[in-house]
Parts: structure tokens; sequence; C-alpha cells
């Protein structure tokens, strides 16, 4: 992908003796990129600034003493390049082989077997022999937050989780720790990731380059669960894992495999295939009911704020406990439908609740950390979901299974906990969330769907959306942040206004913990960038406008719901099972 | 008759101020208060381990003296004779820089240390202290500033050499109304200690260099980068800009014009690599100091993405003296692309080791033999290290060969930031390189593969050889791990880790060779290759090497060869030394 940004100005650049126009501004490694010249890199991620840190991307300039790294320097009109030859090769190859040395040679028992840009490096070079003396630091494995596995012995030091961490989302858990060779990538402070300020957004292990952040892996559990004859195993998918799961097979990023999902999960055994988009539907009853009511009886008590990620709640529980009392109180979607499983539905078919196991197929790792976040999370009596995976360990589980998932007929969702309308598929997408809840909100208020269902001012990859609906005469003020960088942008100004007891800036802020929400999730396929995030976003609203159903309110099985269980948003019955609380968290623990 | 100054400077481990309060209580004694006065001096430019004195005017310098003997100091220097105390580096020093053709030393940057009280702004204007910039702001514009730098030729002396002048004139093009002016102290090659013998000596000297560079640049703020290891320093460096402050030479309108300028003190935690420009930077502005990336030049982007123009001590120290005398004057010193003088720290197996401040050209030969007495214990000269542990060894056929950026350059070290190690036959050149690759693994940043993981490699195959265990491929593994460091490392600092051993390979590749090959360290320094034996032949049973072992494993009887137990000897080499006959073998 080449990350070239129209700066307006075109200039030439001569690559390998070739004359190639690109933007004023474009780094050596993109211009070559557009030459189809792959420049070999093993720490520049598409998604990131360069660290500059591995210095394989080395490449001659005309007239310049030294190596220069492509991945940072900008290309100047009239630059001759040379991107490859015996030096470079040479160069190239042996700071591989300072690498491959720190390295343990774990490759066919590491989770990224196969999927690793190291290897894929090795492999690349032809990498036949290690001439220099291993040197694998001995450092403890770090499972301590039951989402994120973090082993510093496989760290390649590249610094992109540091910068993902620190300046993308702004969370500081992750910081380089020592210097020289015992230079190592762990939280500040030198504690266990669940002492930190991690937020278990995923972020680090999504843009890895090896195996040393990764989700912390539970497929192995899922397999015995479905292969206990006592357990009746259902799973539900994520809006924004059917844009994104077929990546693993080679599809296009943004191709709907919804149908697929639904037959590879009974494939697989599981006795319901559900879908997190129904409960995403719930979600708006809800939280939109939620809004309305406050916005009608006391809109001093705005902005609602939405806490459908879980990344986001313990963000907010850690850096901002003072806006609690703004956050909603709505259980994000796959918790909301876990509670249902082990209550609704093990009632409706006749099963005991505590055979019923959950299984969440998510685009995230914070989810593995909120199935145990709180003792609501056992509403139903036991925990409501059991195991949530990520996109990623879904596709190695679908791999080991010997299902081939392209060749899969599609199937139809189960329709108790499973139909759902395009606003319960956008949650998968930033704004998605904003934009359901005002569908229904506005119908809530005004009794009428809005002329135009879709609300453009909350979509695309902008840090921060604001705007403006007009419900009926009252103005509602709305503002979307994705990635915890720009979150904190926004409740800073939320914080400085309340300091300074002016009226609130907004009525209702979405958010999500990361950038372009939940289909760049830490848990999705890797190497997202902006243009990754764009064509799953598209197959996102392309679902949305496929939907005959657009708005949550007319989900024929939300209303069934409503009338045989749970009565009215915001019932007794909800707020047992739907409904969560929150505290405030200290940043560390030591 | 001009009154007398005596500078006394006493060893720290010696009792405090005996010599000082000997000198005043002479003059007190006899009233000599007109005639005499002395002074403490915390620096006069070399180190004994005895005190030392020195007389102004004249400018001569006494050591080896006991207290009974200051009266006949103070006596003969009051009427014109000279002690026989006489130091034999004869480190003269005159009130204007000029050459001193007597020591071959030539002070400019050094020109105040010593002879003023560093704590005492008076001092300092005394001797014509910011008079420079007196003359720059009201009657010289930032340009002719900058044209005066740029024709003196004065480079950047923290050892890149990059030539002053043009990089002021890049930073002041900038467009930028806000831009930095950041003076680079954290010296920290082992055995370099010029920067901080200029900030004590002489810190207004450094803040009069900065003015000016603010003022050429068109920048208000400046700031010094000090590591927190130079508390001494740190302290006058906040008394000098205290006092600079009231007498109106920093802060707003400056003497009354329209131009402003401040500076503060950053402390730095002692990181070598924080010495390399944009790590410094990211330590100034509160990061961990990892370098980044060049370009963006800090010049165009440096602190705070400002335009940022950073300079070492000694360069700033320059700078003064140059806008009073002119660069035309200034250029007249030194070879033809080398301007000016070089302050070196010697150190090591040298007579005089101290501060020596010479004309560019100086050769190797003139520094260690003529101005700082030679090799200690009459060793024979093996090398110098310029450069520490980025640069390389000076092997004794280039002792005559005259020392600047270039040539240094051209046989395999580099000028570096001014320390010079001095090294004889004892030295074990494999030895000596496993100390410069520790000192770089240990700073470097971390951030670069190259450097974090090559320079441990390295390390660890110099281990291997020390222990007996190389094997003749390790040289070409050597080779082929330097060569990837030195074109892919990000900084300066990975991009040198090699030097010192590279250069040693090109010169002592036999020493190496014996290492690996014949399993031998002549010089006794790798202990796993050496051993101690007494040849009976020659023993005649004395019994000195087995009283002064320090592990008693020499036993015999008086008048018969002794015999040294193998499995308990560590291999100091003590019987070696104290045997007179010759009858311990080292091999």
């Amino acid at each position: 992908m080449i990350q070239e940004i129209n700066t307006g100005k075109m200039i030439d650049v001569v690559i390998n003796g070739e004359k190639v126009s690109i933007y004023e501004g474009t780094t050596i490694l993109d211009a070559a990129r557009k030459v189809n010249v792959k420049i070999p890199t093993l720490c520049k991620h598409p998604d990131l600034d360069a660290t500059a840190s591995c210095g394989i991307c080395v490449v001659k300039v005309k007239n310049n003493r030294k190596l220069l790294r492509a991945c940072c320097t900008k290309a100047e009109p009239g630059m001759e390049i040379t991107t490859h030859d015996g030096e470079l090769f040479e160069v190239r190859k042996n700071v591989l082989d300072l690498i491959l040395a720190t390295h343990p040679n774990e490759c066919l028992t590491c989770l990224r077997n196969r999927n690793c840009e190291l290897q894929t490096l090795a492999e690349e070079f032809g990498i036949r022999q290690q001439p220099y003396k291993a040197m694998v630091k001995e450092l403890p494995k770090d499972v301590s937050t039951k989402a994120v596995t973090l082993d510093p012995r496989k760290c390649v030091g590249c610094g992109r989780c540091v910068d993902v961490c620190q300046n993308i989302q702004k969370v500081h858990a992750l910081e380089f720790l020592d210097r020289g060779f015992d230079t190592r990538m762990a939280p500040a402070g030198d504690i266990v990731l669940k002492e930190s300020p991690c937020i278990k957004c995923g972020q680090c292990s999504a843009h890895c380059p090896v195996g040393a952040l990764v989700e912390f892996d539970e497929v192995s559990n899922v397999w015995e669960a479905l292969r206990n004859p006592e357990l009746h195993c259902v799973a539900q998918i994520a809006p924004a894992v059917r844009v994104a799961f077929g990546e693993g097979f080679g599809m296009e990023p943004g191709e709907l495999v919804t149908g697929k999902m639904y037959a590879l999960l009974r494939k697989l055994g599981f006795k319901a295939a559900f879908d997190t988009n129904f409960a995403a539907d719930l979600t708006i009853m809800e939280e939109g009911s939620e809004f309305v009511k406050k916005l009608t009886t006391e809109p001093k008590s705005l902005p609602l704020i939405t806490s459908c990620c879980p990344a986001w709640v313990d963000f907010l529980e850690k850096y901002y406990p003072d806006l609690i009392e703004h956050f909603s109180t709505c259980k994000s979607p796959h918790e909301m439908l876990g509670a249902l499983a082990k209550t609704y539905y093990a009632q409706k078919i006749g099963v005991d609740p505590s055979k019923v196991f959950v299984v969440s197929i998510m685009p995230c790792t914070a989810k593995k950390y909120e199935v145990q976040r709180s003792e609501d999370m056992k509403s139903s009596g036991y925990q409501d979901v059991d195991i949530s995976l990520t996109t990623r360990e879904f596709v190695r589980m679908t791999k080991s299974s010997g299902i081939d998932f392209k060749s899969l007929k599609p199937e139809n969702v189960d329709s108790m906990l499973g139909t759902y309308t395009g606003a319960g598929t956008i949650f998968g997408a930033t704004g998605g969330v904003m934009e359901a809840a005002i569908r229904t909100a506005y119908f809530l208020v005004t009794g009428k769907n809005l002329g135009t269902l879709d609300v453009e001012a909350v979509r695309g990859l902008k840090g921060i959306k604001t705007g403006v609906v007009d419900v009926q005469g009252t103005k509602v003020r709305v503002a979307v942040a994705h990635g915890t960088g720009n979150v904190r942008t926004l409740m800073d100004e939320l914080r400085e206004a309340k300091a300074q007891g002016k009226p609130m800036p907004y009525d209702f802020i979405e958010v999500m913990a990361c950038e372009g929400g939940c289909i760049a999730g830490g848990g999705q396929p890797y190497m997202v960038s902006n243009e990754l995030r764009r064509q799953r976003t598209a197959g996102i609203y392309k679902d949305d406008k496929e939907c005959a159903i657009r708005v949550s309110h007319e989900n024929p099985d939300i209303k069934r719901l409503y009338d045989e269980f749970l009565e009215k948003p915001l019932s007794h019955k909800s707020h047992k099972l739907l409904h969560t609380h929150y505290v405030s968290r200290p940043l560390y623990y030591k | 008759m001009d009154k007398k100054y005596f500078f006394v400077w006493e060893p720290e481990k010696l009792k405090q101020n005996q010599m000082y309060n000997a000198f005043s209580k002479v003059i007190n004694e006899k009233n000599l208060q007109e005639k005499a006065e002395v002074i403490k001096s915390l620096f006069l430019g070399l180190t004994a381990d005895t005190p030392v004195v020195k007389i102004m005017p004249e400018g001569n310098i006494y050591k080896g003296f006991a207290e009974s003997d200051v009266e006949t100091i103070i006596d003969n220097a009051l009427n014109g004779k000279t002690s026989k105390f006489t130091c034999e580096c004869g480190n003269k020093n005159s009130k204007v820089p000029e050459a001193d053709p007597q020591s071959k030393q030539f002070k400019i940057v050094l020109r105040n240390a010593g002879y003023i009280n560093p704590e005492s702004i008076e001092d300092y204007i005394m001797r014509g202290g910011y008079s420079a910039v007196e003359k720059a702001v009201f009657s010289m514009t930032p340009d002719s500033l900058i044209a005066e730098v740029k024709a003196s030729g004065l480079r950047g002396r923290g050892g890149a050499g990059f030539p002053t002048g043009l990089k002021w004139e890049l930073t002041r093009r900038e467009k930028d109304p806000v831009k930095y002016v950041i003076c680079n102290a954290d010296e920290g090659d082992p055995g370099a200690y010029m920067d901080r013998s200029i900030m004590e000596g002489d810190p207004h000297n450094l803040i009069e260099g900065m003015i000016l560079g603010g003022y050429a640049i068109g920048s208000s703020q400046g700031f010094i980068y000090i590591r927190a290891e130079y508390p001494l320093a740190i302290e006058r460096l906040e008394k000098a800009l205290t006092a600079a402050r009231e007498k109106g030479l920093l802060g707003k309108n400056i003497l009354g014009s329209d131009f402003s300028f401040d500076i503060e003190l950053r402390w730095g935690a002692g990181a070598f690599v924080c010495g390399e420009e944009t790590a410094l930077i990211a330590s100034v502005e509160g990061k961990r100091g990892n370098p980044r990336p060049r370009p963006p030049f800090p010049s165009v982007s440096g602190l705070w993405n400002k335009p940022t123009f950073i300079n070492n001590v000694e360069t700033w120290a320059n700078i003064p003296v140059i806008v009073e005398k002119g660069g035309a004057w200034f250029a007249t010193i030194g070879t033809e692309k080398s301007k000016g003088t070089k302050v070196f720290a010697v150190t090591g197996k040298v007579k005089n080791p101290g501060l020596v401040e010479v004309p560019m050209g100086t050769t190797i030969r003139e520094i260690v033999f003529d101005i700082c007495g030679g090799i200690n214990n009459g060793k024979k000269y093996k090398a110098v290290q310029t450069g520490g542990p980025s640069g390389g060894v000076i092997p004794e056929k280039f002792l005559d060969m005259q020392v600047d950026y270039e040539t240094l350059q051209s046989i395999g070290s580099i000028m570096g930031s001014g320390g010079l190690i001095v090294m004889d036959e004892d030295d074990c050149m494999v030895d000596v390189n496993k100390f410069y690759l520790q000192f770089s693994v240990d700073e470097s940043c971390g951030k670069c593969a190259p450097c974090r993981i090559g320079g441990k490699q390295i390390l660890e195959i110099l281990e291997k050889i020390t222990k007996g265990n190389g094997e003749e491929k390790d040289v070409e593994k050597i080779k082929s791990i330097a060569m990837a460091m030195q074109k892919a490392s990000l900084c300066a600092l990975g991009q040198t880790t090699p030097n010192p051993v590279m250069s040693s390979l090109m010169y002592f590749e036999d020493e190496y060779m014996q290492h690996i090959k014949g399993k031998k360290c002549s010089t006794g320094k790798c202990k796993d290759l050496v051993s101690y034996t007494i040849i009976s032949d020659k023993c005649i049973g004395c019994g000195l090497c087995a009283q002064r072992c320090p592990v008693t494993c020499i036993s015999g009887e008086k008048r018969k060869p002794y015999l040294i137990d193998q499995s308990k000897c560590i291999k100091c080499g003590e019987c070696y030394a104290v045997c007179k006959f010759n009858a311990v073998s080292r091999g």
C-alpha cells in the first residue's frame, strides 16, 4: 500500500534508473512502491510513522556518503536512488542475521507461524544458517491481562507497539525500559500489564510484526467446550468481523462473509449461530431510550457517552473517572446477548442455562477482559459470555478444522437472537453507534423516521467528528471520537467545561478506542492502514444499505424479545441483564 | 612592582587547603598583603598528585614542594627569582590568547581558566569578557557576525567537525520566529573532561558565546544541556547565569539594546547517547533520549520542532575571541582546513596528564612527548586513542603526523571531542578494545538493531578471543558486523562503535592473531592466555616473589629455586615485576 499524501506538488526522482513522479513529501520507501520496487523493512508499518529502528530498509542515494533509511527519508527532487545491489543486500542480510540471533527459534510453536513479518523476511533473504551467537533474552511472559499476551523474548525492538500505545492511543502503558542490549519493551515501572494503565485495546498486538504481543489465545478452550457433550455451545459474531474475517482466507478486505460464517459456526459444532448485530439493535433500544429520557427529563445530565467498547470503558475508569456519571449504563452488545442466551434463549429451548456455553467472535482483545470485568457480567447467574475469541484466533481455529471456508454456502442466522437491521451492523465502524442511535432516538421523540437515514456527518476517519441533529426543534449536539488519543481531546474539552462551570458542549458522544472503530480493532487481521479501514468500512455500509430494515426499533426479533421477555426498554429486567456500573480504577496498582 | 598572585591548587585526596593556608600564613606574617595574594585555584589545566602553585603574571608553575618551602617560593617570586620546583610541563599562560612557543600550547578556549575566580563575573570582565557581546549588539548585524564566524573557519568541536558558521547560517535562514540555541554539555567520552573544565573554570566564556549565537540566529532562548554528574559545573553555571542577568547581559534588552536572550540549564542523567543532537533534543523535551532520523536536521526542525542550533561547549567558548579579534585572525591559526586550537584531555600512560590546548596541526609527538613529558616509567609508546569509544588508535608511525580533522580520518581515527588516551607497551589492544566496546554497548540507546545487537556480538567475540577460544573466522565475523553497524545504524553512536576495533585491526592485526592462533597475550593483560613460571636456572631463591605474591602461591626454600602453584595463581604479574634476575617467565 502506497502512503502517498497529495501535497499538491509533484517531484521527479530516479529509482534504479527509472523516473518516477511522486508527491513532494513522499518517502523513498513509498516512492519505490510506486514503481513496484519493494524495499524490505521490518519496523515500518503502513499505519504508523517510521520508527527507523530496524535498519533493513537502507538505500543508496547518489552523492550521499551514507546509506539512508528509505522508511523515513523523504524523496527530494532529482534524487537518484539505488534500492538493490550486492552491497545493500549484504548490509541488510547482516542486520537481519543480527536480529535473528536475538530471536528465539520457535517458529513452529509460535502463534505467528506463517503470519510473521520476521519469518517472511528470513525466507525472502534466503537465511539458511545463523552465523552469530544466539542471544535470546530470558524474560518472563506476561499473561496477566488475559487479553493481550506479552512475550518480551520475541520482541525485535521495532517500537511499533510503544508508538501506537503512546502516540496513537495515548495510554502510555508500554515503554522501552533499560538501555543498550538490555532494552526491552514493557509496562513503565517494570510491572505486569494488568497493574499498568493498559486498556487491553490490543492495538499493540495488531501492529506487532512478530509474536511478542499477541492476543491471549483461547482457541483450545473453545475446542474443548465443543467436544464436551454436556454443553450447549452457541456463538455470536460481531459487526466488524464479517468484513475482515475473509482476509484470513485470501478474500478482499471488506468482503461480507456473514452467511458463510453462520454456516461455519454450525459446521464447527455450535448449536446456534447468533449475531451480535441483533444485540446492537437491542443496545440502541436501551441506550436510545436512556438518551431520550435524559434529553426530555434531565437535559443537564447530558452528554450521554456510549459504552459499547470495553477498552474505552477501561480507559474512562482509569483516566476520566470524574466523567462516569455521563456514561451510558448499557453493557456492550455481546454481553447483552450472552445474558439473554443464558436466560431467554435457554428458557425457550428448555436447556439448563448452566449448560449453555457462549462464545463471542470479536474484533477485539478487550472483550476478553470484559467477560470477567465485574459481577455485572454474571447477570444470568453464570458468566454471561464464556469465551471471547478475536477474529485472528477464529481464523486459525477455522484453518485447523479442515473446513474450506471460501467454498461454504451461506446460511441464515438463528433468528431468536440473530435477526439484525442496518443500524446494528454499522456498530462496526466509527460513528455507527451514533448514527444508529440517532435513527432510533429521532423516532422515539418524533414518532417518525428520519427522511434520510444516512448521517454522513458522523462517518469517516476524521479523529473527532461533530454535528447537530434537529429533533423536532431540539438541537442535539453530537460528537464522535475514535482512537483513545482523539478521545482524550474530547474528554478534556468536557472536563474543561465542567471545571469552568460552562454548559457542556455536546449532548451525545460516541467513543471507540480503536481508530476507525471495531473494523480496525485490536483483534482484527494484520497490516491495518487507513486504506484497509476504508475498505472494511465500505463493507459495513454496504451491509447497512442491503438490509431491508435499517432502524433498530423495527427489528421484529427485538420487538418479540420485549413482548415476550424484557417488557420494555429500561425495564427492571433490562436493568438487571443489560446494564452495568462503573468504578474509578487506579492507573497503577502498585 | 606588580603584585604577585599565587594560584594554589591542591589535589582532592590530600588535606584540603594545607598549602593555601601556608601561603596565607607567610603573607600575613611578613605583611606582604600589598605585594602578594594567594588565590585558591580550582583548575590549573593539569592534574598532579601533589599541590601545584602558579605564579602570575609570570606564569611559572611549581610542584613537588613542601609546606616548609612556601616561604622560599614567595621570597624568590618577589625577588624575581625562580624556584627549583619548576614543573616539567611548563604550562605558561598569558592574558590575551597568543601562541606560547615554549610550551607549544596556544590558549584560546582555556585563556582564563585558572587565572580568574570562575564565580566572579568581574574577574571575567576584567580580562576582556563580554566585550564581544557589547561589540556585537551595538556594532554588528547578525549577518556580519555569522560572516565573521564563517571567515574564522571554526568547525564543531564535538567531534564531527561541521563548519560552525554554515550551521549558524542554515538556522538563521529558517523563517520560524521562534528558534533555540543549545549548548551540548553532555561530555561523556571516557577520559575526556575538556568541557567540564571550561564550565568549571570559565563559565562566562560559554555564556558569552551562547549570547552571541542567540544574537546571530535570532533566538531569545538558550539551553545548556549538562549532565548531573557535573555538580560543580552546574553550580558555577547557575551562579554565572545569575550574575550575568544582574549585569543586564542576559534577559530582556541586553545592555539596553533591543536584543533579548536568556539561558536555562537542563540536566541530563548521564546517558552518553544524549550527546547525539537529536537524542539530546528528545531529552530536553522530557522524552527518552533516543536519536531520531535526520533529516530533518535540528537547524530546520529541532527542539519542539523549532529551528535549533546546537554546539558543544568548546565550540561556544571559541566564539567570544573570534568576535573580539576577528575571523581572519582566528583563521591564521591551525591547518588549511582545520582552524584554531583544540583542547585535548591527555590521560593514560603519560608523565604529565592534563589538559592541553594546541593549534590544529600540532603532532601527537609534540603533545605526548614535548608537552606532556612522554611515556611514564620509560616504557615504550604503543599508540594513542583519539575520539574515545568512537575513534581509533594512532600507532607510532603516525607520531609526526599533523593532527586535524582530515588527517585523523584518513588513518581511521577521528578528532572526537578531545580525549587522548596514551597507551604503552603494556597495553593489550584486544583488551583495550573490549573496554571501549563494553562502554558503547552499555551506552547504546537500544533503539536500532545494528547498534543494539551488533556491539554486543562483537564484544562477545572479543571476550571469546581473550579467553583463548578465538577462531580465525572471528576476525571476518567482526568485520561483517562492523560493516552492518557502520552502514545501517541510525546515529553516529552506532556507526562509530566498531571504529576502535576496526582501527586496531588495521594496525595491530598481528596482536589479534597472536591471541587467536598462538593463544598468547604478550602483555599479560588477558589472564586466560598467560602463565607465570619460575626459571629454575635463573632463580637464586631470594624469596622476594613469594613475599609479594598476594595469594601466597609461590613457595620454596631460601637459596633454592622457587615454584609457582599454577592452580592458585591469579596471574597478577607481581612476581614478574619484582624479580631482579629475570627468573620469572611470562608466556
